[in-house]
């Protein structure tokens, strides 16, 4: 380390430098401001961990210090040298030398940047009206934000809309749904938009102009955020799958709506059921699908709780690979083997088999049990129950739209599952509930309501900052041919007096158009030709050993 | 014109919401590649200008590596044929200057690609180290 600093105290430009245990920490951020401050420096560079992580605190010690933020550049010796070379000490020390050079050159290079500060639009448009949906037009509404809740379907509600008692307070989905539905209703707020479809999405940054399809007519709609709760589908098993098409082979749904149809004893086809199997993990966890569906062990539980209060003396077979009742659900688990359901579990590569029974109209179930040295078990069913998880909905339209990152599981992406849950890398979109994956009911909620404070962060402030580092043309040089007008799919260059000009709360920032340019006429500010070609020469530079 | 460097100098572009995250991985995971390759993040693939990576190589680097975002690409749908465009542009430079092709590759390394990355770079070095250096130099 003290050999990088001492190279790059000789670098031409370099007033100050030192080197410190903890760059990040607040005692090192005030010697930085100090630093700065006393020798009036006009740019800064902090060669630590990866820009990913500390970009932000940097530019924040800059602005403290009177340097624009800008004028900082983060290197990266940690991710990118040190702890990639630890085979390599020697290596990783002339590595982080050249990348410590290159960062000076570039910086030297730097001009001050500054954002440009545009104005928001207050108003959210929600696509998807389900239990995620609607709690987040009620959230937007809650903290004074106008939100418009655009459902492809008839009627709000969704999954949830379908679903008899719940756990753990016992109330029907139906029921949870009536009372958010109704009070978006109350709500002055919130307009609803059903049998409607977004078709498009374009504007700026927190500034967004929507296309909205209901029936033949086009209304259009101004948006500082879209939040996309577009749910999931249960699994459709294929005809033969664990005997699916064979009379009394049902899906959770089919199963749950049978739990509804009466009072009393549930009953299939006229006669009260006296045996029942379920199969677990029906279109999740396999090839296709590789990921947990979350709510449906619970929910599977949770059902053959009812049908033992409803049905004394019905005998439950849960055939299962792994059993995912978490948190409080557990407790529903335990209730469940004391009321004498029979919980057996089979192999990833040995599935039971699905039959049609000896006995009059009943089936049977073939089953190695894992538990009991892999015994093969012979289960008579009246219906078997096969526990189907959620998968995504196949949504082109809406896709190409939103341009939503879609996943290889076919669910949209967020940023990073755990510290941007409900951001997508594209601006003004955020995700919440079964769009992005599996979710319990109060899942889908809370990420509901996380994507709510999302647009409220930004809205609520009534002023967004835009990345200053968007593409320039040096009129100098244009000869006004207008390649790079054609090549902007954000539409953000235009011709003004026969030379090109960028908009600036229009661009990206992607440098697209910089390579189009058959004059060399465009820049990216922060990667402009002069710095990156002087990163070039810096990084291209022996080093003494 | 033989003289064989002992280790071949790389210049990645990479992408900083996409392949410079998969980069980081490599190093966070203790992944090794030789310590020659350095990297310039830059927002997207298709922002390269071709005279970069003659420049890079008439600079003394042995190789370009261009990580891409592939189809993660979160600006531009159509990011892959640009940064084919930007690669086809640069190889028709790196002609012109008598530079042979294989100097230059392009793949795409994603966000979480950290093992692809650290393979493709090792092969990369080890072809560049075949082909030798010495004549790059301008």
């Amino acid at each position: 380390m003290a050999k990088v600093v001492e190279a790059a105290r000789a670098e031409p430009g370099v007033v100050v430098a030192r080197e410190a245990m903890f760059t990040c920490s607040d005692a090192t951020q005030s010697e930085i401001v100090q630093d700065i401050t006393d020798n009036q420096l006009d740019g800064l560079v902090v060669a630590s961990c990866s820009p990913k992580l500390h970009t932000l605190t940097f530019r924040e010690v800059a602005r403290r210090a009177g340097l624009n933020p800008y004028q900082y550049t983060q290197v990266n010796i940690r991710e990118q040298c040190s702890w990639a070379h630890t085979d390599d000490p020697q290596g990783a020390t002339q590595k982080a030398t050249k990348l410590v050079r290159a960062g000076i050159a570039r910086t030297a290079l730097s001009e001050a940047l500054h954002p440009l500060d545009v104005e928001t639009t207050p108003r959210v448009v929600v696509v998807g009206g389900g239990v995620a949906g609607l709690r987040a037009a009620l959230g937007l509404s809650d903290i004074g934000l106008e939100a418009v809740l655009v459902e492809r379907e008839e009627h709000l509600g969704g999954l949830v809309a379908s679903l008899g008692p719940m756990s753990p307070h016992g109330r029907s989905g139906h029921e949870v749904v009536a009372r958010l539905v109704e009070e978006v209703a109350r709500r002055p707020g919130i307009t609803v938009l059903t049998g409607a479809e977004v078709v498009s999405k374009a504007g700026t940054y927190a500034n967004y102009h929507l296309v909205v399809k209901r029936g033949d007519e086009l209304l259009e709609l101004d948006a500082g955020q879209v939040i996309v709760a577009t749910g999931a589908e249960p699994y459709q098993p294929a005809e033969g799958e664990y005997g699916y098409g064979l009379e009394g082979v049902v899906t959770l749904p089919q199963f749950e709506a049978l739990l509804q149809a009466g009072e009393g004893p549930v009953a299939y086809q006229g006669r009260p059921l006296r045996s029942v199997a379920y199969v677990y993990c029906v279109g999740s966890r396999d090839e296709q699908h590789p990921y947990c569906s979350r709510f449906c062990c619970s929910a599977t539980v949770h059902a053959a709780l009812q049908l033992a209060a409803r049905n004394p003396g019905v005998s439950q077979y849960h055939l299962y690979r792994d059993l995912r009742t978490y948190g409080s659900n557990e407790a529903l688990l335990s209730q469940s083997r004391q009321r004498g359901s029979v919980f057996v579990r089979f192999a990833d590569d040995d599935p039971p088999e699905v039959t049609r029974g000896t006995t009059d109209g009943g089936l049977q179930v073939t089953v190695r049990d894992q538990l009991t040295a892999g015994e093969e078990l012979r289960v008579a069913a009246d219906l078997v129950v096969l526990v189907t998880g959620l998968v995504p909905h196949d949504d082109p339209g809406l896709v190409r739209a939103l341009k939503l990152p879609v996943g290889r599981d076919g669910f949209y992406n967020e940023v990073h599952p755990k510290l941007r849950p409900v951001e997508t890398v594209v601006d003004g979109v955020s995700i919440c509930g079964t769009c992005q994956g599996p979710k319990t009911s109060a899942e889908a909620v809370t990420s509901g309501l996380a994507a709510v404070a999302l647009a409220g962060a930004l809205l609520k402030a009534g002023v967004a900052q835009l990345d200053p580092q968007v593409a320039k043309v040096d009129p100098v040089h244009c000869d006004g041919c207008g390649t790079c007008v054609a090549s902007c799919p954000f539409g953000a260059i235009s011709m003004v007096d026969g030379r090109a000009s960028v908009d600036p709360a229009g661009c990206k920032g992607c440098g697209g158009c910089v390579p189009v340019c058959p004059r060399d006429a465009i820049d990216l500010k922060g990667y402009t030709d002069a710095q990156v070609r002087a990163a070039i020469d810096a990084l291209a530079q022996g080093v003494l050993a | 014109m033989t003289t064989v460097a002992a280790a071949p100098r790389v210049l990645v572009f990479s992408t900083n919401n996409i392949s410079d995250p998969g980069i980081d991985l490599a190093g966070s995971s203790h992944l090794h590649y030789p310590p020659g390759a350095v990297v310039i993040s830059l927002p997207c693939t298709s922002g390269i200008k071709p005279s970069w990576v003659l420049y890079a190589l008439q600079r003394g680097f042995d190789g370009v590596f261009i990580a891409s975002d592939g189809d993660e690409c979160a600006y531009l749908p159509d990011c892959s044929e640009r940064s084919a465009r930007v690669v086809s542009q640069a190889q028709a430079l790196l002609s012109e200057a008598g530079i042979d092709g294989q100097r230059l590759k392009i793949a795409a390394i994603c966000s979480v690609c950290a093992e692809p990355f650290a393979r493709q770079i090792r092969q990369f070095c080890d072809d560049l180290s075949r082909l030798g250096s010495g004549e790059l130099v301008a």
